[in-house]
Order: C-alpha cells, then sequence, then structure tokens
C-alpha cells in the first residue's frame, strides 16, 4: 500500500534533481530559477504528504504560503532577468560582475 | 488498487519530466516539462485529499509563474547553446553534492523510520476537523489563527508585484505621453475664438 515513505521518497528525488540542475546549469539563469521551483514544488510535496500522515492542516497552510513565496520570487526574479538583459544584453551568469562580488 | 496505480503514474512522471525540466536543451521545453511536472504534483496531492492546494498549484503555478517563465524565455534573445557549454564539465561536483544530499535525507528518513524524536504532542489545534471538506477546513484554519499570517502574505505578493512593475517600467523619451494638469487648466476662452467673416473672406488659422 502507498505511505508516507513514498511521498518522503518523490519529494526527495525530486529535491536532488532541483540541486543538481542548478550545478548542471550554472551559465542559465532561467533554468536555475526553475530549478528552484522544483525544490519548492518537492518541499511542498512534503509538507502536503506530512500534513495528511499526521492529520494536521498546518502544512497544507504553511505549503500555500510556501507558494505565495515562489510566486514572489519568481516575478522578481524574471523582473531582474529582464532589466539586466536590457542593460547588458546577456544573462550568462560568469558575465555577472557589476558589483565585483 | 486504483490508487496505487495512481500514484505511480503520477510519481513515475513527476521525477521524469523533473528530470527533463534540467536536462533540456531548450529551455522552452525546460518550462513545458515544468509545466507537466507541477500538472503531476498536484495529482499526487489530490490522491492525499489535499485537493485545495492541488488547485492552487495548478492555478499558480501553471497558470502564472511558468507562463512568466515562458514569456521571459521566449522574449530575451539568447543563444542558449553558448550557456550550455560547462553542463559536462560541472556534472561531476553536481552529481557529488546530490548524491550527498540524498545520502543525508536516506539517512534522516531511514532514522525516523525506526523512531521518532518525541518532541511533544499536537495540541489538536489545527487539526483536520470531521465532515468538512479540505477547503472548507483550510479556510476556517485560515481566516482565524492564520489570519495575519495570511495577510502577510498578500502583503509580500503586492510588494512582488510592485517591485517587478518598478522594475521593468522605463521611460522611453520618443512617445508623447498625456500632460493631465496641462489639460485640466485648459479654459474655453483661451482655446476657441469666435470670428465672423465676411463672405468669401474665410479665416486664418
Amino acid at each position: 500500500m502507498i505511505g508516507i515513505e513514498h511521498y518522503v521518497v518523490v519529494s526527495s528525488i525530486l529535491f536532488v534533481l532541483g540541486v543538481l540542475g542548478i550545478f548542471l546549469n550554472r551559465k542559465n539563469v532561467i533554468v536555475i530559477l526553475m530549478a528552484i521551483e522544483l525544490i519548492l514544488l518537492a518541499v511542498n510535496i512534503n509538507f502536503v504528504a506530512f500534513s495528511a500522515f499526521l492529520h494536521d492542516l498546518v502544512g497544507q497552510i504553511f505549503a500555500m504560503f510556501v507558494l505565495t513565496v515562489a510566486a514572489g520570487e519568481a516575478a522578481i526574479g524574471l523582473a531582474i532577468l529582464v532589466i539586466y538583459f536590457r542593460g547588458r544584453g546577456t544573462i550568462a551568469v560568469d558575465d555577472v560582475n557589476r558589483m565585483k562580488g | 488498487m486504483i490508487q496505487a496505480i495512481a500514484f505511480y503514474l503520477f510519481a513515475s512522471l513527476v521525477i521524469a519530466s523533473g528530470a527533463i525540466t534540467i536536462l533540456a536543451r531548450n529551455p522552452v521545453h525546460s518550462v513545458l516539462w515544468l509545466i507537466l511536472a507541477f500538472f503531476n504534483a498536484a495529482g499526487l496531492m489530490v490522491l492525499i485529499g489535499a485537493e485545495f492546494i492541488a488547485m492552487l498549484l495548478v492555478i499558480v503555478y501553471v497558470g502564472a509563474v511558468a507562463v512568466l517563465f515562458l514569456f521571459v524565455v521566449m522574449m530575451l534573445d539568447i543563444d542558449f547553446a553558448a550557456m550550455r557549454a560547462g553542463f559536462i564539465k560541472n556534472a561531476p561536483l553536481g552529481l557529488m553534492i546530490a548524491a550527498v544530499l540524498l545520502a543525508e535525507i536516506v539517512l534522516g528518513v531511514g532514522a525516523w523510520r525506526t523512531g521518532a524524536l518525541q518532541l511533544g504532542v499536537a495540541n489538536g489545534a489545527s487539526a483536520t476537523p470531521e465532515g468538512l471538506s479540505n477547503t472548507a477546513a483550510i479556510g476556517a484554519l485560515l481566516y482565524t489563527r492564520y489570519l495575519f499570517l495570511f495577510e502577510a502574505a498578500g502583503i509580500i505578493l503586492l510588494v512582488a508585484m510592485i517591485g517587478a512593475i518598478v522594475l521593468t517600467h522605463r521611460q522611453r523619451g520618443d512617445v508623447r505621453g498625456q500632460n493631465i494638469s496641462r489639460q485640466i487648466a485648459r479654459r474655453p476662452e483661451e482655446a476657441t475664438v469666435n470670428v465672423k467673416p465676411a463672405v468669401g473672406q474665410g479665416v486664418t488659422l
């Protein structure tokens, strides 16, 4: 039968895939943002699965807040990306050195 | 039985489309596979009775975030082939870190399977109520106990929206905009002239 372990396995695989995506696509900010969305999705699956497992609704409410923050982060990140591309003509991560960090 | 089949279908599809998302050559394909991953994750959540979060996932992620990604990927004129140059070079480090993370998660879950740490007992304030649908139960909890957090989430979204607009808005020099104060300050006396030209004379403009 399907148990909480199955959900934890799925969400951990998805989480690791997201982290792997950040490292594989180091030059492409857009794919890095998508990998972050995958990570947040894995976290949400985990929250909802444990919420159902423990019969406690807080997990689902917290998943909603994670969703909120993910949406805000995507909007701001893509806006920064658009103005950066407008000014520099590139979004390669290696070329982002304006702040000399 | 049907639940197990559905679970394995959704789980395998979400993992496969997640993998293709990070491996696809074309970022447009990445976004489309990401959308498939979100749909299947929503299916996983429906299976355990969290239909409100599942619908939220479809509406917010598929309807808004993924389409935003799609717009940005398609609007920016970028040479994506050049960006994949370091793909093979970065692979060993990425795989190593992924393996370490996976090992940590397996260790954590394995330790939890043998017996969880007892950190106290929940006071039952947010237990799932009987006889209420998932959406009604979440609403009953969200608008009472978590009202301020809910409003804080609204403020976060408002700030993100204003921030995105302020960041991407630009003043263009070559367009003539509307000057509202000049429009309002205009009086009929200075705008119209009453003339009585003689027959055949015409008027000077």
